[in-house]
Order: structure tokens, then sequence, then C-alpha cells
């Protein structure tokens, strides 16, 4: 058992300002693509205008007879690269796998060479006939080994087939959701440059440590001669967590020309190779007694990938974990198409496997005349349904209850379609949303100075989340000190080895590493009569073995989203009228930066009930709306009314923290909220993501 | 070509600018002002906002040499020397920042709203900053600060009618 989470605890829950803000207010905050470092060279990738096939031969010599250009690299005069891993081996064949991906890259003194040298480079390729669009009866689909995070593909209880043919209500339906962007505000960019043979990188990251480590081996080099720097993140989503093809097309291009390198893409090139959300066919069957208890649940996703590697995502997940019955079924089935490799986008399988699922209860409701709350507090597990373990914390029942209370559910009349305020006919929905809370090893240092300040030095990542704020504050908290004491480092890969900011486990993961070396130091300065030595003190913490240890348990976050929409009765116009979520994730450790984590979330919700989408142009291969005027995010004027509250939530089987990752969960469960609501008001189902005018208006 | 600018009060002059480049390049890459992003390029994300004789403008849309002999005005040039804009303290408390990308040029946008029309309405907000897409916040939070900000500026002027 861990110590109590809320022993000495003064700053951990505090509303405290971002310790950055200042900074980001007055334009100080310096973002990868503002360094401006002498005798900057300037390069633009060049994409592959067939989807599939072969480059034969690049025209380098007529490119570098151009003013300006100062080289052209493709395949045939690249430096060779040292990996087995197709995704990462960029410029290393001449097999395309896709359209937009890199082929070639043209290196000039200005931006403007640049970009018309790469629209004039003559490339001759040999294109094969592609396939890009994804079917759930795709000959090709198969049974990946297993699925992200590690999980299983299939997972089966009982015997569902024969449960739901025997079900007194059955509700069995396909759910689509589309491929969606991340579209994080700062476009990716990367300014490279070799020293020697030392790399420096500046470039917004997740996972400083794990962009290192796979440009030292990519390279050939001791994982300490690359420097990672990424101070500031301006957005990321998951878009910023892995080593993408232009990180390595920089530093390739740095190496080759000997001088430092910008590669900037522009919002049209995030389309391509900066990954996206897979789309997704799902099957969700729910087999119930009349009263709406399940008797049987299987959930079947068929997802995308690339030729170039494997990624699939835990779709069905979720419904692992969300609700008791005796019988049921998981299924992951892929299909490697012509495409760039999806990635992770905020809440990668729990966002849109929660749809179907959540749709589908709502469905269901429906269908025993339950209301859709009760439902879900009627089919309640006792413990992880698949895997029998014990929740560490689980407050579904109580999220349900209180955002019912908030939002005025009760006296629901569940009739669609009977509510109209002038042309507008409204309607309310609920779902649930789950994330798992997770923790990774970390390392961290903590220093003393005589003067009573400490700095804490780690390489996590501040992507806007609050990062660098709430770890102050833990540390403050563990050192008995004031945040104003505390000084936090991050963003930099000379710093602290630390996981990725991603799974919603940056926070936990990095906190208990940051707990651990203030308690050391803590602890030393006590031994040594409580005086800094002149030198400063100093101890780094590695929680390798603490986080290997922690007990089995089924560590989730949970929540309720609610959702009033207006549908216009003769254009089918839908707006989201509210928003609402209670939440329940362990102890909240900054209210301010919390509640934004949260309404962001939502937000994107929302935007991806509504607006998001990309389209995959069957003919050539690539996404069609590939810029912020065709492929659209909420917008200021979409939102009217989002509201986040949260639960206490104590949970001993965490981290020192007490607390659940916050990043993601409210994005998950918001899509099925709302479409839930557009049923109500309309009595119109919507299966299929976004939600559209054409769908509505029949 | 050589471009003159009043830039935060500045005078500056800049030579040898392409015709194609865009006040935002010129304003990030020559000048060493990289407040202002660039996130687009083709006028949708109002990152690069900012004041042109006045006037809020999406400095990827305007041409260096259109700004010539004009006076610019970017979120490095919204504080008065060490003391902040209540916009700017207001986005910080009220936690309307996260990422920050989008802030300098969401800053530019809100600041003239404020100026322009005193203490706006929710519905005139979200409309005025409809062309500054965020992320991150989910834009309450903004509304929130924008309110804050009107409010207090709003109290500093009676207050200084008062005693005068
Ligand atoms: S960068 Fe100018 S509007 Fe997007
Ligand atoms: S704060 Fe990140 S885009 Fe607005």
């Amino acid at each position: 058992m861990t110590a109590p989470v809320t022993a000495g605890r003064r700053y951990a829950g505090a509303a405290l300002d971002r310790v950055e803000g200042l900074d980001k207010v007055t334009g100080r905050a310096a973002y990868a693509a503002d360094h401006r470092p002498a005798d900057l060279v300037h390069a633009v990738a060049v994409p592959a205008t067939i989807a599939r096939g072969e480059v034969v031969q690049v025209d380098v010599d007529a490119m570098l007879k151009r003013p300006g250009v100062v080289a052209a690299i493709w395949h045939g005069n690249a430096p060779r690269l040292a990996t087995s891993d197709e995704e990462l081996a960029v410029l290393q064949s001449r097999r395309v796998a896709y359209r937009g991906q890199y082929v070639a890259v043209v290196v000039a003194e200005t931006p403007e060479d640049a970009r018309e040298a790469a629209r004039t480079l003559r490339i001759e390729y040999v294109a094969e006939e592609h396939d890009v669009i994804l079917r759930a009866d795709h000959p090709r689909a198969y049974r990946p080994e297993n699925v992200n995070a590690g999980h299983p593909s299939d997972t089966g209880q009982g015997d569902p087939d024969a449960a739901l043919a025997a079900a007194p209500v059955v509700v069995d339906e396909e759910y689509g959701t589309p491929a969606e962007h991340n579209n994080p505000m700062e476009p990716h960019a990367t300014i490279a440059d070799w020293h020697g043979d030392g790399l420096i990188v500046h470039e917004p990251s997740q996972n400083v440590s794990g962009l290192r480590a796979t440009l030292a081996s990519l390279f050939g080099m001791p994982p300490g001669h690359v420097h990672v720097v990424s101070p500031h993140v301006g957005g990321g989503f998951g878009s910023k967590a892995k080593t993408l093809p232009h990180t390595i097309l920089a530093a390739l291009t740095a190496k080759q020309v000997g001088r430092p390198v910008k590669l900037a893409l522009t919002r049209r090139q995030l389309f391509v190779a900066t990954g996206y959300r897979t789309p997704t066919v799902q099957r969700v069957r729910l087999g119930a007694e009349p009263d709406g208890r399940l008797i049987a649940i299987t959930h079947d996703a068929v997802m995308q990938s690339s030729t170039l590697s494997e990624f699939t995502e835990q779709t069905a997940v979720p419904s692992r974990v969300m609700y008791a019955a005796p019988h049921r079924r998981t299924t992951h089935r892929v299909v490697r198409l012509d495409v760039p490799t999806p990635s992770w986008m905020r809440a990668p399988g729990e966002c849109p496997g929660m749809f179907a699922l959540e749709s589908a209860m709502d469905e269901l409701a429906i269908a025993c005349g339950v209301d859709p709350v009760e439902l879900r507090v009627r089919n309640e597990p006792a413990a992880g349904p698949e895997s029998g373990l014990p929740f560490s914390s689980r407050n579904l029942v109580a999220c349900l209850r209180e955002g019912a209370r908030r939002f005025g559910w009760a006296g629901r009349d569940p009739r669609p379609g009977v509510r109209r305020r002038g042309r507008t006919l409204i309607g309310t929905g609920v779902a649930a949303s789950t994330f798992p809370a997770l923790r990774a090893p970390s390392s961290a240092t903590v220093r003393a100075e005589p003067g009573g300040r400490y700095t804490v030095r780690i390489a996590a990542a501040d992507i806007g989340t609050g990062a660098r704020t709430v770890l102050t504050q833990i540390a403050a908290d563990a050192l008995g000190t004031a945040p104003a004491a505390v000084t936090v480092e991050l963003g930099d890969s000379a710093l602290p080895p630390a996981p990725v900011a991603g799974g919603s486990m940056g926070t936990a993961s990095w906190g208990t590493a940051v707990v651990r070396a203030c308690e050391e130091l803590a602890a030393r300065l006590e031994a040594a009569g409580g005086t800094v030595p002149d030198g400063g003190l100093e101890v780094t913490a590695d929680t390798g073995r603490e986080v290997r240890a922690q007990e089995r348990y089924s560590r989730h976050a949970f929540g309720a989203q609610f959702a009033e929409v207006g549908v216009d009765a003769d254009t089918g116009e839908t707006r989201v009228l509210r928003l609402l979520g209670v939440f329940a994730a362990g102890r909240v450790l900054n209210p301010k930066t919390a509640r934004s984590q949260f309404i962001g979330g939502m937000t994107m919700g929302l935007s991806m009930a509504l607006l998001e989408e990309s389209i995959m142009d069957g003919r050539f291969g690539d996404f069609l709306n590939c810029d912020l005027a065709q492929y659209h995010i909420a917008a200021h004027a979409d939102v009217r009314d989002v509201q986040a509250y949260w639960l206490e939530e104590e949970d001993p089987h965490l981290n020192p923290m007490g607390s659940k990752g916050i990043g993601e969960i409210g994005i998950v469960g918001t899509a099925a909220a709302i479409a839930n609501a557009v049923h109500h008001a309309t009595g119109v189902r919507i299966r299929e993501l976004p939600i559209r005018l054409d769908k509505l208006v029949r | 070509m050589r471009v003159h600018l009043t830039v935060n009060g500045r005078d500056e002059t800049v030579d040898g600018v392409w015709e194609g480049e865009s006040l935002l390049y010129v304003l990030r890459e020559r000048m060493g002002l990289p407040g202002a992003k660039n996130a687009c390029e083709q006028g949708e994300c109002g990152s690069c906002t900012v004041y042109l004789d006045g006037l809020p403008v999406c400095a990827c849309l305007v041409a260096a040499g259109q700004a010539d002999g004009r006076r610019v005005r970017t979120v490095e040039g919204l504080a008065d020397g060490g003391r902040l804009h209540p916009i700017q303290e207001a986005f910080v408390e009220c936690g309307a920042v996260q990422c920050g990308f989008c802030t300098p040029g969401l800053l530019v946008q809100a600041h003239d709203l404020i100026e322009r029309v005193g203490e706006p309405s929710d519905a005139e907000i979200r409309e005025a900053l409809a062309g500054n897409l965020c992320r991150c916040t989910g834009y309450e939070k903004i509304l929130d600060a924008v309110r804050l900000a009107a409010a207090r500026r709003g109290a500093a002027r009676t207050g200084t009618e008062d005693r005068s």
C-alpha cells in the first residue's frame, strides 16, 4: 500500500498560473521555427506524386544549375542510415509507399528558392496500381498479433453468439469514424545543425528522449551526441510523439550540406506525413434483458495502416472495461493500404471506440425503454469485466449522477423529434468517458542551491498541458518550499531521460520521479544538518523499479458527458448548445490547467462530432481537404457553452500525487453524447461521423 | 527591394526584400520578431495577426511591399514598456494560454476588440475571435480573459476620468 496521497500538500491542488505564461503573452517564448542560426539554409521536402511504385530518376544536375540551390538529395545520392525500420528509412529506397512520401529534398539559400526548386524538380516514376480505401470486408484485412499499447487483438468470454441469438433485446449496428488530423496550431518544423560529430535539433517534440535515441541510432552515434531542444511545443495531441520523416530528412540534409538546415512543413504538408487518426469501421452488438441488463457485448473494429508498418489502434479495448456482461468478444482487424501510416491522435482507440459503444448504448436504452443514464448505472461492473482485476477507483456512476444533476437531466422526455424552438429541433444526449491511468519509468534530478533555490531537471515536455507548472507545484510540496523557489527545466534531451508526453501518463510518470528525487534530497539535507553545501546538492531518482513493481489493478479515469443540441429543421445545421462533463480522475493537481485540459478535450470532441473528416481521394491516393479552409476545426463561434467539473477522488494505488491523466479523457465520449442528442432532437441516428447536414436532411 | 516600416514604434528599413515576400516573413525572419506565428500561411488561422495602421490583419496575407511606409504593431509591442496590457494579464490569469501558439494572434485581435468596443458582449467576442483558431483551450477561457480584461480596462478608464 502506498502512503496516503494528501500528506504534506500545499501547492498541489492550487490554481497556480502557468509559469511560462508571461513568455507566451509577450511573444518571447521561442518555438522551434523561431530559431535563426547563422549561415542557415532552407530545405523543402519533395513529395511523391504517385501512391505506389518506384522512383526511377531525379534530375539533380538541372536543379543544381539553378541560382540559390545548394543541394538536391534523393535515394541516389543520400547518405545511408542505419535502420531496418521502413518508417525511418527516409530516402533509403526507390519504393514509394504512399502519395506524398518524401522522395527528395532540395536545399537553397532562401525559402522561396527552395520552394520553387521543390516545385520544379523533375522526377521520373514507375507507377503501380494503388489501393487506398478502407472497407470492413477488404480481402486483405487480417488479425494483427497485438494492437497498440500491447493489448491482445482479440478477447472473448462465454458464448456471445448464442447469447445474442437468445437475448430478448438486441442492438446490432455498424459505426464509422473518418480519418482525422491532429492539426496542432504549430506546424512541425526542424532546424538541424551538425557540430563536428554532434547533431543539434530544434524540433517541437512530445518525446525528446525518444527522439534523441532514434536519431542517434539512425546516424550511428552515441545518444549523447544528439541534442534535441524543445522548450515550447505549440500543441501536438500525439502528432509530435514519434520520430517523423521530416526530422530525419532535415538531419540528413544538414549533414550532407554541412550547414544548419531549416525544414518547416506547411499546413498542407502536415496532412501527409505527420500522422493522423485511422478511419474505423466498427460493429457493435449488444444483447440485453428487457430491463437493459447486458447479457452480451461484441465489438469488432477494422482499421487501416500503411504498407510500411503495422500501426493498429486499440479501438475496441474500451469495451473490455466499460460494462458487465457474461458473454463478450472484441476483435481488431487491420488492412495495410497504400496510405501514410496513421499515428496517435488524442485518445487513440478510446476516442473512436467509445463513439461506437456509447452510441450503441443509447440505441439499447431506447430499445429497452430505459433512461440512458440508468442503463449505464445498471451495467456497472464490480471489477474489470474482462481482466477480473479490482478497479483502483471507479466513479463512473457518481459522474453520471452528478452530471445529470448539474445538466438538469431529470424528467427528460425520451421521445425523439418532439421539442422545437422556432425552426430548431432540440435534443439532449449522454455518453460515458474513460481513459487508462498509466505510468512509465522516468528519471529526474533536483538540485538545491545554498540560497534556498531549487532546480528540477527532467526531459519531460510541456505541449500546452501545464506540465512545467504542475511539476513545479509537485516539487514545491515534496521539498516543503514555495513554487516561486523552484525552477523546472524540461523540453531538452540533455536533461535526465523521461517518457513521452502521451497516453495521459506524463504527469504521473514525471511527477513520481520528481517526488522521489525531492524526497531523497530532503533526506540528504536533513542528514547534513539542514544546510546546503556551498557547491549545492543534487539528487537523481529513477522510478524504473517502483513502476515495474506496482500492484496489479485496473486503473482508469472515468467521466460522463451531457450535450444539448439544436438542429435546424430545414437545413440540418447542428449546433451544440451546451456541453457538460463531469470527470473522476484522481486528485486534480491544478484546477486552472486541468479545466483547460478537460474543456479543450471536449471541444475537440465537439469538433470531431460535427466537423472533422479527412477525405481520401481514391483516384490519386491523398487527402483532398488538406488545409484549415477545408478541414474544419471548431472555431470560437462554434462553441457556445462548455463546462467541465470533477469529483474529488482518493485513489491510493496510483502514484505519490494520487493523480490520473486528464489530457485525453475529455475527448472520449463527446461525439457519442452529441450524436445521441442529435437523435433525440431529430429521430435520425448518425452512425458515421461527422454529423453533416446531408446526413440529417433526407 | 527596400521596405520602410514603423514596427512597435521604431523605424525600420529592410533591404533585399523579394516581391513575393509576406509581411509575416519580414517580421519573423528579417527583423527578429518571431512573436507573430506562421501556422497556415494562407489566411485561415489568425496566428499571424498584427496591427497594420491600427487594423488587425493576417500578416501572412499582406505583401511586404504593401506595408511599406506603414505602422505595424505586433504582440511584442502590446505591453507598455514593462507593463503588460490588461488583455495579456488576463490571458495568463484566466488560463487562456495553453501551448501558446495561437496566443500572439489572439492577443492582438482581442486587444483590438477591447480598444474598439470597450465591453463587448459574449456574442461579439465569439464572432470577433472566430478567425483565430485555437486547438488547445476550447475557447471558454479565452472568452473569460476578454471579459475580465474589458471589465478592468473599463474600470481603469472610469477611474482615470474620475481623477481628472
Ligand atoms: S498564418 Fe496567417 S492566417 Fe494562418
Ligand atoms: S493555446 Fe494552443 S492553440 Fe491555442
